[in-house]
């Protein structure tokens, strides 16, 4: 406390801070996702247990300890439980630390719509905190609150302080220990402006894209994939002006973050302060809820624990050697075997030889005996009967385990699920009472709407035979595979499928210690794709061995995909237009339509006529019904329909080559049925007028040069060009000069 | 001679390079322009010497030119460094002139040193540096100048019009001994791309956009002659650099290196079987691994974990190598510049008289000049401060020299005013001329009451009396 009025002294000396203004924190009370489902259906996740204590209440509590003076809890889903709660806890009273102020919108479904509706109340008036409920820390503010005010009145386009902390060294810990995702940051060195922020980081793109500007303006910068998102951030007022000019702006990261730095519209920065030996996490899943849950009992988040930290109305846990918290009205049976790192709350009762380690049990639980609990987080008034087995699990208030039931590693129950005799629950299921709301309501930034529309009646629920529940609810949520736990006649509750996350990624997120061959997966994965590219193009190798810089071969390779992707797709194009003028398009509109094809896909004019021409004897097969006698007439007819389109499109002696080729093309791959009649087809394009001997001829003279296999064609038409060129005798020397070129170069090769 | 440490050097000595025209010609190739009245190439030499290098190969663009340089090393190196002189056709780039003298090269480590180099950093220092981590390439990088510097005049006024041009993007560890990104010199107009799986292996990527290629680098043997197999390449600094760098994290050299060091260890070089495995390039890459762990102090167990991931998985492809690509970054303090342009030649020749005198190798007077003693000078001439007049030179009466170099065997006459200017050998400056901010090729005339004004003069010039220049080139037809 005395540290924190230094800090405000100090700030206070500046003229324009005369007129103090307290120091304000906004605690979103609601994370604007679902991982925490099905639990979060039935209570806010700010409310749940972190070893016995809400989570907000570790917020709370750093938050007076920084020495804020008011606070507004922004509520949301479960506004009700949240104000019940902060108006029961000592934090309502006047006696805390600060005045608190609960601020509830039941239309806010992203923090960004959160703080738009803050900024409508008009409550904020200087520097503010923003900090989500889930986050637990004991870091101290002063510095950052100092710099930060110091670079607003340098630079009053300082709108945000972030805050990071350096992460384990190891990518693989790194994103294993909490779950989160790898982020990567550019900072500057100097001034720890925050120059780019790139979270989700997208493991499919191997590069990272810096815009050049960013080096222009700085000398050197920080490229680090090596810290931690805090989440807790120093904003100013602005920030809450961004948001409500930029209302699309929901994610506070994705979309502020990057808005702002890569829009670079508003000029607006951000600034990062690091910090290092104090502890910073926020509980964003079950797998950074367990490692946090380690971490306060191991006490690295002190003075957040459990034995300083409590508000309820029972007796407080006492810390023991080995790490074992223990409320002194437990009940345990001599026999009872309590492991390292193990806290139980008060009420508790465990029975004969059973054994709890790396475990958290609540108040007023009934454990029976021979029961073994390992690194589960068992919750309050939980009842479990004899003989059951737990590891690595969440089981929430009021679930009753029958006789000799498992829970596999993962499983996740939660609220008054009864699990039947002898069941075993498979790994990773989560069971709640309440059915799985239908996909489409679980896009991410919409849960608040149905953690409303998920509450439904069903109190009675355990009272319905489990075949009618199926039936009633099943139906109505049918795309859901909402499976009753089958287990006798005692066993409540659905089993979720897994929603967002996929079964391939449950591992990833889940309470259950990540199993050896999923790290390796994960780890090969990180770095395979990266063994995927070592042949890509992006390392500047290319299979034959010849080196291109980089910038080189990404530009080239990707002009060259795009451009062969555009030819068959306007070949498609081409086709669908023909298509359509089959059906009755009038013949100038095809050609108005398949010109401005050929100029949006800019293609050559040869290509062009290619891609008619091949609609044109695709269409003729699909006249022909696909039989071999009728292909020859149908083509004919076909030409002789498109006639004018054709000669429109076909206008010079490379174009008509083009077409001949792309016939050959075709009969060669795609349409293998044109094969025997090509030389037919050849002539009746003659005929038709469609292609002029000249273009036949070099055609010819072109294939001349190529490989036997290439001139099946050319054989097969052999008759029609000796006729053909003996008919058009007197065309001029030149044809026949370039003829017995042709043959001579024949002969030499 | 053996040196004490199996370096060869190759130093680049260029040949009559255009973008020092006009100071440049069939007469005096670039390797002999004298800076401080010193032949360019002389610098790295000295520099060579002083760490003790003294197998030096040097590699001369064009006949004519590498007659001249032979001839004048043969003179002046003759008993103290083991110099050849190979020569090249010109225009092959750097990578060009590597592999004309690839068959020369026999030790474990090679030192490239661009010919140009004016600089007091020592190379022994980079190539200890090299070996100490045994890496496929080291690099020399150096703060560049900070006011339009050497390297950023050379990309020429498009750039000057954006943006400050940057001359080099790289990207280094946060001990700032290994390179792991490089894009150098015209590329760096456009956006970068840095590849995340280097960075997530250090954790922490610096990037500058502030360092200065010197144009030296350390090169394993085995790893330089592997990649001058490959086509395509031009230049050192911007192919075979960047393609070093960025594969370093799965080295196809070392692939390809292990299968020719299993051959060669199977039949010629059994004598030497330790040796073997040193000089080879690709190092076994969990030798290499655990070596790296040791030094990248912030993600070595990222390195171990993928040797292990990939013994564990037992996966039929080849063990992922690496090589180390490292950086020499020199000190504020030292200097260094590449003299690739008219204007570099001046900035050079300025820093020659001041702040790096010390390269030289003058001893300067109280006066903070170095005045030959056989030089005449008439009465009422003053050579001020940062004056370098070399042997031979007679100046009229009432000559005022202020910080300017002036070669051997010059004729001045008399009231001749020459400031910051460089006036090499043999010419002949007439009365009341006023000579400022210029280059004067040898043999040069000019002719009495000439006024130059930031000009080049090339050899053999005759400025006609009473003309005057302004920032112009002037050059023999």
């Amino acid at each position: 406390m005395a540290q924190k009025k230094g800090g405000k002294s100090a700030a206070s000396d500046d003229p324009e801070e005369l007129a103090r203004t307290p120091l304000q924190a906004v605690l979103l009370a609601d994370t604007f996702n679902l991982k925490f489902r099905p639990i979060t259906l039935e209570r806010p996740k700010v409310l749940l247990p972190l070893v016995n204590t809400p989570m907000i209440d570790y917020t709370l509590a750093w938050l007076e300890s920084v020495g804020v003076e008011e606070v507004f809890l922004f509520c949301c889903a479960h506004a009700e439980q949240v104000k019940e709660y902060i108006g029961n806890s000592h934090w309502g009273q006047s006696h805390a630390g600060f005045s608190i102020t609960t601020i509830e919108s039941n239309f806010s479904m992203s923090a960004g719509d959160a703080l738009r509706f803050i900024e409508g109340k008009n409550v904020i008036r200087g520097d503010f905190i923003l900090i989500t409920g889930d986050t637990i820390s004991n870091m101290s503010l002063t510095e950052a609150l100092q710099a930060h005010k110091d670079r607003r009145k340098k630079d009053p386009d300082t709108v945000m302080t972030m805050f990071v902390k350096r992460s384990k060294p190891m990518p693989l810990t790194h994103q294993t220990r909490l779950g989160n995702d790898e982020i990567m940051m550019a900072i500057d060195p100097e001034t720890k402006q925050l120059l780019y922020y790139e979270d989700r980081f997208d493991c499919s793109k191997r590069a990272v894209t810096l815009d050049k500007s960013l080096l222009a303006d700085n000398a050197s910068l920080y490229l680090r994939t090596d810290l931690e998102d805090c989440c807790i951030d120093i904003c100013s007022p602005e920030v809450l002006t961004i948001f409500l000019d930029n209302f699309d702006y929901q994610h506070l990261r994705r979309h502020f973050v990057k808005g702002l730095l890569h829009d670079d519209i508003m000029g607006k920065k951000i600034y990062t302060h690091e910090i290092d030996s104090s502890y910073t996490a926020r509980v964003d899943n079950y797998r950074s809820y367990d490692t946090i849950s380690k971490d306060i009992i191991q006490r690295w988040s002190f003075p957040l624990v459990p034995d300083v930290l409590y508000a309820g109305n029972r007796a407080q846990m006492r810390l023991q050697r080995e790490g074992i918290y223990k409320a002194p009205d437990v009940t345990l049976s001599p026999s009872v075997r309590i492991g390292a790192f193990t806290a139980i709350g008060s009420g508790t009762i465990i029975g004969e030889n059973s054994s709890v380690s790396n475990s958290v049990i609540g108040e007023l639980c009934t454990i029976g005996r021979n029961v073994s609990i390992d690194g589960c987080y068992i919750w309050d008034s939980v009842t479990i009967e004899d003989g059951c087995r737990l590891s690595h699990s969440i089981v929430c208030d009021g679930v009753h385990l029958h006789t000799g039931a498992t829970l596999e590693p993962g499983v996740i129950l939660s609220f008054k699920v009864e699990v039947g005799q002898n069941i075993t629950v498979p790994a990773y299921s989560k069971v709640s009472l309440l059915p799985q709301p239908s996909k489409q309501d679980s896009d991410e930034e919409l849960e608040y709407a149905d953690t409303n529309s998920g509450i439904i009646d069903s109190p009675s629920i355990a009272s319905i035979s489990p075949a009618n529940i199926e039936h009633d609810h099943v139906s109505s949520f049918d795309t859901e595979q909402s499976v009753l736990l089958e287990g006798g006649l005692s066993g409540v509750g659905y089993i979720w499928t897994s929603c967002e996350t996929g079964n391939e990624e449950e591992w990833r997120y889940s309470v259950a210690p990540i199993p050896v061959e999923k790290l390796k997966e994960f780890y090969a994965k990180m770095f395979d794709e990266d063994e995927s590219s070592s042949d890509g193009e992006q390392t500047g190798i290319t299979h034959s061995g010849e080196l291109i810089s980089e910038s080189k071969s990404t530009d080239f390779d990707d002009s060259d995909g795009e451009y062969k992707g555009d030819v068959s797709k306007f070949e498609k194009e081409v086709e669908e237009t023909f298509e359509r003028a089959l059906g009755g398009v009038a013949e100038e509109n095809v050609q108005l339509e398949i010109n401005s094809l050929r100029m949006s896909f800019n293609v050559t004019h040869a290509e062009c006529a290619g891609a008619v021409f091949q609609s044109v004897i695709k269409s003729a097969i699909i006249a022909s019904n696909s039989s071999k006698s009728n292909l020859l007439k149908a083509t004919i007819d076909a030409i002789e329909r498109s006639k004018g389109l054709l000669s429109y499109f076909i206008t010079n002696v490379d174009e008509e080559i083009e077409v001949i080729l792309k016939f050959e093309e075709m009969c060669m791959e795609i349409t293998r049925e044109f094969a025997p009649i090509f030389s037919s087809v050849l002539h009746q394009l003659y005929d038709k007028e469609v292609i002029t001997e000249d273009a036949i001829l070099k055609w010819e003279s072109e294939k001349a040069d190529a490989d036997e296999s290439d001139k099946v064609f050319v054989k097969q038409s052999e008759a029609f060009l000796k006729v053909f060129s003996h008919l058009n005798f007197s065309t001029g020397v030149s044809v026949l000069q370039r003829l017995y070129g042709a043959m001579t170069s024949l002969k030499l090769l | 001679m053996d040196p004490p440490m199996d370096f060869q050097v190759v130093v680049l000595a260029g040949g009559t390079s255009d973008k020092l025209s006009p100071l440049v010609s069939k007469e005096l190739p670039k390797a002999l322009l004298p800076v401080a009245n010193k032949p360019l190439l002389s610098y790295p030499l000295e520099l060579l010497e002083a760490s003790n290098l003294k197998n030096i190969i040097v590699v001369v663009e064009g006949d004519e030119a590498a007659t001249q340089v032979e001839s004048w090393l043969s003179v002046a190196y003759m008993d103290r460094l083991n110099v050849e002189v190979v020569k090249t056709p010109g225009d092959v780039g750097t990578v060009g002139a590597i592999r004309a003298v690839a068959p020369f090269l026999i030790s474990t480590d090679i030192l490239i040193v661009s010919g140009d180099l004016v600089s007091d950093i020592s190379p022994g220092a980079i190539a200890a540096t090299h070996r100490r981590h045994g890496a496929a390439v080291t690099a020399l990088f150096c703060p560049a100048p900070v006011s339009g510097g050497a390297d950023s005049s050379t990309s020429g006024g498009k750039d000057k019009a954006k943006k400050p041009s940057r001359c080099n993007i790289v990207g280094l560890d946060p001990t700032r001994q290994f390179l792991l990104h490089v894009v150098s010199g015209a590329k760096v107009e456009k956006d970068i791309h840095i590849q995340k799986r280097i960075v997530r292996a250090v954790g922490q990527m610096e990037i500058r956009s502030d360092f200065m290629d010197a144009h030296v680098y350390a090169f394993k043997r085995t790893v330089l002659l592997d990649v001058l197999e490959k086509e395509n390449l031009y230049s050192i600094k911007q192919d075979v650099l960047p393609y070093l760098v960025r594969t370093q994290l799965r080295s196809e050299i070392s692939a390809k290196k292990e299968n020719s060091a299993d051959e060669s260890s199977n039949g010629a070089t059994k004598e030497l079987p330790s040796e073997d495995i040193n000089i080879n390039s690709a190092v076994p890459s969990n030798q290499n691994l655990r070596w790296l762990s040791q030094h990248r102090e912030i993600a070595p167990s990222s390195y171990q974990e993928i040797h292990i991931s990939d013994c564990d998985m037992n996966k039929s492809r080849l063990a992922k190598k690496t090589h180390k690509c490292c950086i020499y970054l020199s000190g504020k303090t030292q200097y260094c510049a590449r003299l690739n342009s008219v204007q570099a030649f001046g900035d050079i020749n300025r820093d020659m008289l001041g702040e790096a005198s010390r390269i030289t190798g003058y001893t300067f007077s109280a006066q903070n000049n170095v005045v030959h003693p056989t030089v005449v000078q008439g009465a009422k001439t003053t050579a001020g401060g940062q004056c370098i007049i070399a042997e031979g030179t007679i100046l009229g009466d009432k000559c005022s020299v202020k910080r300017s170099v002036i070669g051997r065997h010059c004729r001045i006459g008399s009231n001749v005013k020459i400031v910051n200017s460089i006036v090499m050998n043999h010419i002949t400056i007439e009365d009341n001329c006023t000579i400022q901010g210029s280059v004067i090729s040898s043999n040069v005339q000019i002719q009495e009451r000439a006024s130059l004004k930031d000009c080049q003069v090339g050899a053999g010039y005759v400025i006609t009396a009473g003309s005057e220049y302004k920032s112009e080139p002037l050059t023999k037809r």
